[in-house]
Order: C-alpha cells, then sequence, then structure tokens
C-alpha cells in the first residue's frame, strides 16, 4: 500500500453503474444534523453510481472510502459539488456500498481506504462523474424548456436558461436527467474558475460528530442483537486447550458461549452481562506454537542481524568501498518498539446472516478484502456479504487488515451461534492494545562516510524487521525480490545528493502479528533518515538546515516545504535559554512534509515540544481547513509515539493494557501547530499520513540541539541532560 | 430494586445489576448511544457525563450509585453554554473521527459553566482527562476559548 502504484481511471465503469446504485436506494444517509433516515416515500434518483439527487434538492454523494476522521467525505464531495456546480448547503455524503466494480480505489485495483489515496485516486474520477451528472442535467432542462442546451448555465444547484430567465432547482430535473444517455465526452473546469477546491467549505460530519449523532458501529441497534467478548489467548498462536464455561453460561444475561478459531466467545445480552461472562470463563491455553519470546530478545537477535549485509533494496556508487576508505566514518544504531493503533473507537463488527448471505456494519476499510475473507468462513460468494460502511471512529490503519481480523471474528462467531441472532462483537481496550497487529519493531543500523573535506560521501542504511506484506494477499505485489516496499519506504527512496548509497533490509519472522500504522514505513526510516543526517552535520560542525538545502538541490519540492517551513518558523533566529529548534523533511503517499519543532528543556531536564510549524506540498489543496486539521492531527499522533509509545513483550505475553500504561498525547502536551500549504497545481495527493514522519525526528533534532545528546531510539527518554 | 434517576430531565427507573457501569446502562438498557466507550477504566473520557453537573467517567461509575441524581448526557445537552460550545465545535470543525467528542464537549461545558473565562491552563486541567488520538486538541482549545467569547458577549 505504498503510494507508488499507478492510478489509472476508469470512466465507463461509473456510468455503467448507475443503475446499480439506484438499486440501494432505500437505507440510510447522513444528513447534517447526524440522523440516519429512511429513504422517503418519492426516492431520490441516481445519476451515476456516485451521486444521487433528492426531489428536494439534496445531493448525496457515495463515497467509496470510509470517514475515520481524514475528511474523505467532504474531501470526494467536494470534488464532486465543484464539476456537478452543487449547492454546497445541499451537499451531503454516505458510504458505497460494497462493490468493487463500482467502487474500487484505482490505486489498489480494489475497494479499500489507505495509503492516504483517497483523494489522489478519486479527483479524476470524481471530477468526470460530476460533469457528467451536470451535464444530464443540462440536458434534461434543455428537453423540458425546449431550448439549446448551450444557452443553459448552472450555479450553486440551480439551471438556468438565460435568454428567457427560465429556472430550476436540481431536484426539479433530477429524475428526467437520469434518463438522458450519459455524454461520452464532457468538458472539466478550468482550476481557475474553481469555486469549492481549495476553498474552506463546511466539513460535512462537523455538527454530527458535536451533538453525539454521528452513527458508528458500536451504536448500531438491530431487533434481538447480542453483544459478543472474544477470549483470546494471551499469547500471539496460543490455542485453546481446555474450556469450562459453566460459570460463564450462569452469569445472567448470558445467551451462549462458543469456541471459534481466535479463541472462546461469551454471546451475552449487552456488554456488561459479557464481559462477566468473560470474566467467569475458564480458559486453560496450549502455547506450543506460540510467539514465546520477549521484546527484548527480540531486539537482541535483530541487532545480530544488522551486522550482516541485508538483501539490498537500492544501490548507487558502492557504498562499502567509500566507507572503507572514509576519513571519517560515523556509525548509530536506531531501535523502534512495536505500536498499538489504539483508535478511540475499539474494534468492533456488527453480523447478521441470513439465508440470502450475510450483512456486515463496521467502519469498513477494507471493503473488497472483507467480503472475501467473510464469504470463505461462510462458503458463500463475496457479492452475498452486504456491506454497511459507518463512521469509523479512528482506525491509523488498524481497520484495514488482510485477514479481516475483527470482521472474521465477528462472522466465525455468529456462525458458531447458528446464525440466531444479529451479533455486535465488542472488543476492549485490553484487547486492542493486546490484539497485534503492530507497527513492527525495527533495528536500523546506519553509516556514514565523509571524505577529508568533510563531505558525505557514502550512505549505508540496514533495517531489520518483519515484513508487513509477507504471508498476505499482497505479497505478490508488494514483495519484489525479498524486498518489502512498505518496510524500506522513505529509505529508499532518500533523496539526499550522496554518491554512494546502500540500503539493505533483513526481513525477519516473529509470530506477532504486524500492520500498517499511519505512515507505515516513514514511521521508522524518517527518524532514522533525519536524525542521522543531524548526525552528520553536528560531526561536521554544519547547521542542518544549511546541509539538507545542500543535498537536495536536485530536489525542489522537497526543498520548497524544508525552506517554508524554516521561514515560517524563524529558523536562525535566537530563542530562550533552554530552548531549541530541530527541522526535518520527508516524502511520503507523494506528498512533501517539513517540520520545525522547537522544544524547551527545564533545569531537572523534563522537556516540552512548545510549537511546530510545518509546511506541507500536497499538490492541489481541495480542502485547506482539512488539510490543516490532518496535518495537526499527524503531529499529535506521532508525538503520542515519540513522547510515550511502545508495545513490549515479556515470555510473549504484552506487557502494556490501557491508556495508563500505553499512553497517549493529552491535550495538556500538545504543542502550537502552525500549518502552511504550498500553493501547487500538481495533480492532489495525500495528507492523512504524510505529517506524521518529520515530527519524531524534528522533536529528537531539537533535543539534540540543546543537549548535545544523540538521540537513537523512539520513545524519546522523559529527560534529558541540561545544556 | 430498581435503580431510579432523573436522565436528561426524565425519570428513569431501570432493574438491572448495580454493579454494571453508567455507561452501559445509558447505552444497553436505555439505548442513548451518544456517549462512548473507549477504556472502560476512566483514562480516555470518551463516556463522560454530567451527574449532578458535574463531569464523570460513566464507564467506571455502577449504575448503583447514581441513585436519586440528575444525569445529563450529549443528547439532553441544552442551554446557552451547550449551544456555544456546539457552534464553536462546528465553526472550528473540531472533530476527525468524532467518536471522543461526545466527551470532550460535555467536559468543555461542565468547565464553562463554572468558568467564563478559562485560561490556558485551565483548559488543560479540565480537558486532561479526555484522549483524542486524531489529536484535534489545537482546535479543541481554540474552540473554548471561542465559546467563552461567544457567552461573555
Amino acid at each position: 500500500m505504498t503510494a507508488q502504484q499507478p492510478i489509472q481511471t476508469s470512466r465507463r465503469r461509473f456510468l455503467q453503474g448507475a443503475s446499480a446504485a439506484a438499486g440501494l436506494l432505500v437505507g440510510f444517509h447522513i444528513v447534517p444534523g447526524g440522523k440516519a433516515l429512511a429513504a422517503t416515500a418519492k426516492a431520490p434518483v441516481a445519476l451515476n453510481a456516485f451521486l444521487r439527487i433528492a426531489p428536494d434538492g439534496i445531493v448525496t454523494i457515495y463515497s467509496k472510502h470510509v470517514e475515520m476522521g481524514q475528511g474523505s467525505y467532504t474531501g470526494l464531495a467536494t470534488i464532486l459539488a465543484e464539476e456537478l456546480d452543487a449547492d454546497w448547503s445541499k451537499v451531503r455524503a454516505t458510504g458505497a456500498p460494497a462493490d468493487a466494480k463500482l467502487y474500487a480505489n484505482l490505486a489498489f485495483g480494489m475497494q479499500g481506504t489507505g495509503g492516504s489515496t483517497a483523494i489522489a485516486n478519486s479527483y479524476d474520477q470524481l471530477r468526470q462523474a460530476g460533469a457528467t451528472a451536470r451535464a444530464m442535467l443540462v440536458q434534461a432542462a434543455a428537453e423540458i424548456w425546449k431550448v439549446p442546451a448551450a444557452e443553459i448555465s448552472v450555479a450553486k444547484g440551480v439551471v438556468t436558461h438565460g435568454p428567457s430567465g427560465r429556472k430550476a432547482g436540481f431536484g426539479e430535473l433530477a429524475e428526467r436527467a437520469a434518463q438522458q444517455t450519459p455524454p461520452a465526452n464532457v468538458q472539466l473546469k478550468d482550476p481557475t474558475r474553481f469555486s469549492l477546491i481549495g476553498k474552506q467549505v463546511q466539513r460535512l460530519d462537523a455538527r454530527a460528530k458535536a451533538n453525539g449523532t454521528a452513527e458508528f458501529t458500536i451504536d448500531v441497534k438491530l431487533p434481538g442483537m447480542l453483544t459478543a467478548l472474544l477470549a483470546r489467548p494471551p499469547r500471539f498462536g496460543g490455542k485453546v486447550k481446555s474450556l469450562d464455561a459453566t460459570a460463564a453460561k450462569a452469569v445472567p444475561g448470558v445467551m451462549g458461549v462458543v469456541q471459534v478459531p481466535g479463541g472462546v466467545a461469551v454471546i451475552a445480552k449487552g456488554f456488561w452481562a459479557a464481559n462477566k461472562g468473560r470474566e467467569a470463563l475458564q480458559v486453560e491455553w496450549d502455547f506450543s506454537n506460540a510467539e514465546n519470546r520477549g521484546s527484548e530478545e527480540i531486539l537482541t537477535a535483530y541487532r545480530a542481524l544488522a551486522q550482516q549485509p541485508g538483501r539490498p533494496a537500492r544501490r548507487d556508487g558502492d557504498a562499502d568501498t567509500a566507507l572503507a576508505k572514509a576519513a571519517k566514518r560515523i556509525e548509530a544504531s536506531y531501535d523502534f518498539p512495536y505500536l498499538a493503533h489504539a483508535p478511540m473507537e475499539p474494534l468492533d463488527c456488527v453480523v447478521q446472516l441470513s439465508p440470502a448471505g450475510c450483512e456486515i456494519w463496521a467502519g469498513d476499510q477494507f471493503q473488497t478484502v472483507d467480503q472475501a475473507n467473510t464469504a470463505h468462513v461462510l462458503g458463500i460468494k463475496p457479492e452475498q456479504v452486504k456491506i454497511n460502511t459507518l463512521f469509523a471512529g479512528g482506525s491509523f490503519g488498524r481497520r484495514a487488515n488482510m485477514q479481516s481480523d475483527f470482521v472474521v471474528e465477528a462472522v466465525q462467531i455468529a456462525k458458531a451461534f447458528g446464525g440466531n441472532a444479529p451479533i455486535r462483537l465488542l472488543w476492549t481496550r485490553e484487547d486492542d492494545i493486546r490484539g497485534g497487529y503492530y507497527r513492527p519493531l525495527y533495528h536500523h543500523r546506519l553509516a556514514a562516510a565523509l571524505d577529508d573535506k568533510g563531505e558525505l560521501v557514502g550512505w549505508q542504511h540496514r533495517i531489520v524487521g518483519q515484513s508487513i506484506m509477507g504471508g498476505t494477499a499482497m505479497e505478490a505485489v508488494m514483495v519484489k525480490d525479498g524486498i518489502d516496499a512498505t518496510s524500506v519506504e522513505g529509505a529508499s527512496n532518500l533523496p539526499y545528493a550522496i554518491p554512494n548509497l546502500a540500503v539493505e533490509l533483513h526481513t525477519t519472522k516473529a509470530g506477532i502479528p504486524v500492520l500498517w500504522w499511519r505512515s507505515v514505513g516513514s514511521t521508522h526510516t524518517a527518524f532514522a533518515t533525519e536524525l542521522f543526517l543531524d548526525e552528520v552535520a553536528a560531526t561536521t560542525k554544519q547547521d542542518p538546515l544549511t546541509l539538507r538545502r545542500k543535498l537536495l538541490a536536485k530536489h525542489p519540492r522537497h526543498l520548497g516545504v524544508l525552506n517554508l517551513a524554516a521561514e515560517k518558523a524563524g529558523w536562525g533566529k535566537p530563542l530562550p535559554k533552554g530552548w531549541g529548534r530541530g527541522i526535518a523533511v520527508h516524502e511520503s503517499f507523494n506528498s512533501f512534509v517539513a517540520e520545525v519543532a522547537e522544544i524547551s528543556v527545564q533545569p531537572d531536564g523534563s522537556w516540552r515540544v512548545e510549537r511546530v510549524v510545518a509546511a506541507v506540498d500536497c499538490g492541489r489543496a481541495i480542502n485547506p481547513g482539512i488539510i490543516r486539521a490532518q496535518v495537526e492531527g499527524a503531529i499529535g499522533y506521532g508525538l503520542s509515539a515519540a513522547l510515550y509509545g511502545a508495545i513490549t513483550l515479556e515470555n510473549g505475553e504484552v506487557q502494556q493494557s490501557n491508556f495508563h500504561d500505553y499512553e497517549s498525547l493529552r491535550i495538556d502536551r500538545m504543542p502550537k501547530v502552525e500549518v502552511h500549504i504550498v500553493p501547487s497545481t500538481e495533480k492532489p495527493t495525500g495528507i492523512g499520513e504524510p505529517g506524521l514522519p518529520p515530527i519524531a525526528p524534528a522533536v529528537a533534532s531539537a533535543l539534540m540541539a540543546v543537549t548535545g545528546q544523540r538521540f537513537r531510539s523512539l520513545p524519546l527518554p522523559d529527560k534529558v541532560k541540561q545544556a | 430494586m430498581p435503580i431510579t434517576f432523573t436522565l436528561n430531565g426524565k425519570p428513569v427507573s431501570l432493574d438491572i445489576d448495580p454493579d454494571m457501569p453508567l455507561l452501559w446502562a445509558i447505552r444497553d438498557e436505555v439505548g442513548l448511544t451518544g456517549s462512548k466507550f473507549g477504556c472502560g477504566m476512566a483514562q480516555c473520557g470518551a463516556c463522560t457525563m454530567h451527574v449532578d453537573g458535574e463531569p464523570v467517567r460513566a464507564c467506571s461509575m455502577p449504575v448503583g450509585s447514581i441513585e436519586g441524581q440528575r444525569v445529563t448526557t450529549i443528547e439532553g445537552l441544552q442551554g446557552k453554554v451547550a449551544q456555544a460550545v456546539q457552534a464553536a465545535w462546528v465553526k472550528h470543525e473540531v472533530a476527525q473521527c468524532g467518536y471522543c467528542q461526545s466527551g470532550q464537549v460535555m467536559s468543555a461545558v461542565a468547565l464553562l459553566s463554572g468558568n467564563r473565562k478559562p485560561t490556558d491552563a485551565d483548559i488543560d486541567q479540565a480537558m486532561n482527562g479526555n484522549l483524542c488520538r486524531c489529536a484535534t486538541y489545537v482546535r479543541i482549545r481554540a474552540a473554548i476559548h471561542d465559546a467563552a467569547k461567544t457567552m461573555r458577549a
């Protein structure tokens, strides 16, 4: 799921899909007040797979991408509404049904959200969809009014025939418009005429999320629905050896106990009874095939591996020789722990089985994969799995799972219970923190060669860790010559002008399930590369900004954000005693972000991040407010990891369990944040993730500037040396 | 014996396990789902409700302990402070995923009900129990200051 894959658009697909979407109109849509309303008697009309128009003129956009906070509903609706010339106050969005033929992510070839691709892969497609629908509305008006289509104009949801002064709203024309043949070619707007794209339009979900009416999976209510909690083995790979469910079944409200491949599920009327029932289970676990190592043992093995050459991921010149001949060598190694995603809404899934198949309610991020895995469990066809994609209470990658773990668990439980009731599987926070699918633990070893003038002439970077893609259906695409692209991204595409450069990978095996975590490989590669470059700068007594400018001469977009962030932050200007600045720049998901962190160190060595200035280049900015919000949020999420984040294991057991020992950033540690957007006419690229990679190295670099200390692992220490 | 209390201005009587947390009593028994489950141990604040006007973490409060008290959830929020806070939340587009925001709003309303001009330190103190993994904190702070200004105007 890197961003480097080409995006292909298919116009025909969505036009063919208009009728299919129309068949799905009975259901729910999110109105700004947040209530889910059943479709009214006079049904809205679909003009193509991506929009429908109601008689009252309300335009509802089908978002093929889950709304998990990143603003996809608003962003995608903005693109379509722009070409449609819709009235923004009448635009709504809802999750598209699961149907890869219509709603594939064009960067993945299947329906799913991730890799900061929502806007990038949809931009052309939704402009086409909007412009086509607009043309159909114009044709309808021309027919009704018996005037040439060329004399008709559209603005803010109103279709007007200038010469006669006749006007009609979208709602009045929709039915007739749906009968038109979609034009083969439509003229897209000249971007200079954009009135929604690039402007600050109101987020569509702001109100519902301020008054508690936004509907998440945990809020779904179905007649007769029961709640399930699953007791999972306390070590990954453990199995049930013996089970005594007598006490659990005696808990009032418990309706059943079933064994599934993942453990033992207690099914009850409501969470509380399920929780009490689960606590009453007597399970003995078999750990003979479990991962029984601790994270220290794993890290020790990685450090040993890093002494040996790995598989080449990139080779420019001859780094070995450059290092051998170097006037001076710099070496450092970096450690990164496992990280849990810990979205605020713990994982959950509602499943209802029926003779026709299976219906799922989830903050679904990987519809096509979840359909396939569900179908496999039930022995049905993927298209018999209907998915209702609801708001996701955060994900950060966790809900996009090649194994569909939390969906499959719910389906297995519903099946084991005989399909007798809709099942709502809830995870507790403890289940979430201990549930695996972590950002992998990594060890990096770097060496730099300086020549006799102090120039950086060689760079060797070895990365050791588990593959996220290995063993999944994506392995064939994402792992080439033994290199999982997600293990080395951000390192293998290092932009700095260094003549001899080698990036190597050791892919390890461990029984701990791993997964992409907001910004994936760049969560660790940005820290190792940027901080190591700062070590080079410190050793050669160069300013970190000056060194970067020199090495990035051929990378204008890196330079653009670097210079903008430095300028806005006042790089080089004096700071109070005990304060320092650090800078980092990184490309991920085809977007470029530089951040300057200002930190203060107290006399007792405690420290805090005071201010962060970010500059971003994500191509054309669709919604500047959401871009800023995503960068603010990515900085906060990255700071959580930089200050606190670590999942550790002992004898195979995860040591953390909830927010008291897997801490997260709170408001008192959130710095002031400024986000500056580089004006651009390039195609829009992602912004959900790219704000994250620079923050940890920028902060560590600032700490290094104040203290002279080196920082080579995350999380950073609570206390540092005073200057 | 049923547990009786006032929920959003109306009397409620529930014949349930008094150890059941208030959160689950409201969500699963009454059916109001605006208050969220995030941690179950008063660490994240997603479940924040008002009991007799004070913000509480409903996930860790046994329903039996609120006999005779007044409970307000996000669904029952009303009045000038609530309106100012919710309007500021929309204006500043605070929410991202939105899951924690009911709790954030409840804490912010409690803060502003007793303090019409909170400082940043007041905000830190009042809001520190409310986690947001999307880290919307910059906007939470701005929205609280803005709501306070609206209320003073």
